[in-house]
């Protein structure tokens, strides 16, 4: 059965969802190219790495694609996508960490690395000293440099911008260690940022 | 008053306005008397402010085409079942 004439309004997820459940083939490419970008984003966010970003750019809407029959629709599509996404990608690290030892999560719940060494005012706005690919590059290097369990917090919280319950639901975390995560993952950021944005070779406080 | 570090602690909440007017305050008053603080909320709001804003990059087209050739073949085995 065919679903899809002309509509006047866009279909959303769930209409999409349905439909592909329905045996409608042209309503899951949709949701593909409409969650595509920011599935990638995620997989490369989590993963560092091109090549592992394709696979769960690849393997989380193949997954999605096979376990349609089981989403039920409490959660946003899309929430449950990243679910998905943030799975394959911690999986690639694991992998690609192979034997090595992890690292103790660097010391997460100590409570007490909320540094900030850097103090200064940034210059100008970044965005408009800085082209796109440019910035872009450096907030991704930024960010793949946190440690894991910031990271994969920070990513979904302020990039995905997903609630803070659907960030503990989807990394399996209480709500206070997402909350105390986040705002450490967003004072190292601050800082790792500030270093590069500062005004240079002046007080940081000379206008105020 | 709240000192520094009791600042830093709610600094998240503060800027995801998630504080009860009566905190807010209390960090509003601690940042008019104490510059580093409000140069270190400044600066985590921009870093915020900056990764939302980034745009998410376009799919290269191989990558694109290599996951809807995947995606394809799945479609017609479940139709063909």
């Amino acid at each position: 059965m065919t679903t899809s004439e002309p509509q006047a309004e866009p279909l959303s997820d769930e209409d999409l969802v349905e439909m592909a459940k329905n045996g409608d083939d042209s309503a899951f490419p949709q949701l593909v190219k409409k969650y595509s970008r920011r599935i990638l984003r995620v997989g490369r966010n989590i993963t560092n790495n091109d090549e592992d970003a394709e696979d769960v750019l690849q393997e989380t809407f193949l997954k999605a694609y096979t376990h349609l029959g089981s989403f039920q629709g409490n959660s946003k599509f899309y929430t449950w996508l990243v679910r998905i996404a943030m799975n394959e990608a911690l999986m690639k690290l694991r992998k690609r960490k192979g034997d090595k030892v992890v690292s103790l999560d660097e010391q997460l719940d100590t409570g007490e690395d909320t540094v900030t060494r850097e103090i200064a005012v940034w210059e100008g706005n970044p965005e408009d000293r800085y082209s796109q690919d440019e910035l872009r590059s450096i907030l991704d290097r930024t960010v793949a440099s946190l440690p894991e369990g910031f990271r994969t917090v920070f990513v979904l919280r302020d990039i995905e911008e997903m609630s803070t319950e659907e960030t503990a639901e989807a990394l399996n975390l209480s709500i206070p260690a997402v909350k105390s995560r986040l705002l450490r993952a967003r004072l190292q950021l601050r800082e790792k940022l500030t270093r590069i944005f500062k005004t240079k070779g002046e007080n940081a406080f000379a206008y105020l | 008053m709240p000192t520094c570090k009791d600042f830093l602690r709610e600094l998240s909440d503060f800027l995801d306005d998630a504080l009860d007017p009566a905190t807010r305050a209390e960090l509003d008053q601690h940042m008019r008397d104490c510059p580093n603080c409000w140069v270190v909320m400044d600066t985590t709001q921009k870093t915020l402010k900056i990764y939302k804003g980034c745009e998410p990059q376009a799919v290269p087209q191989e990558i694109e085409d290599r996951l809807m050739m995947a995606l394809q073949r799945k479609i017609g085995e479940r139709s063909a079942r």
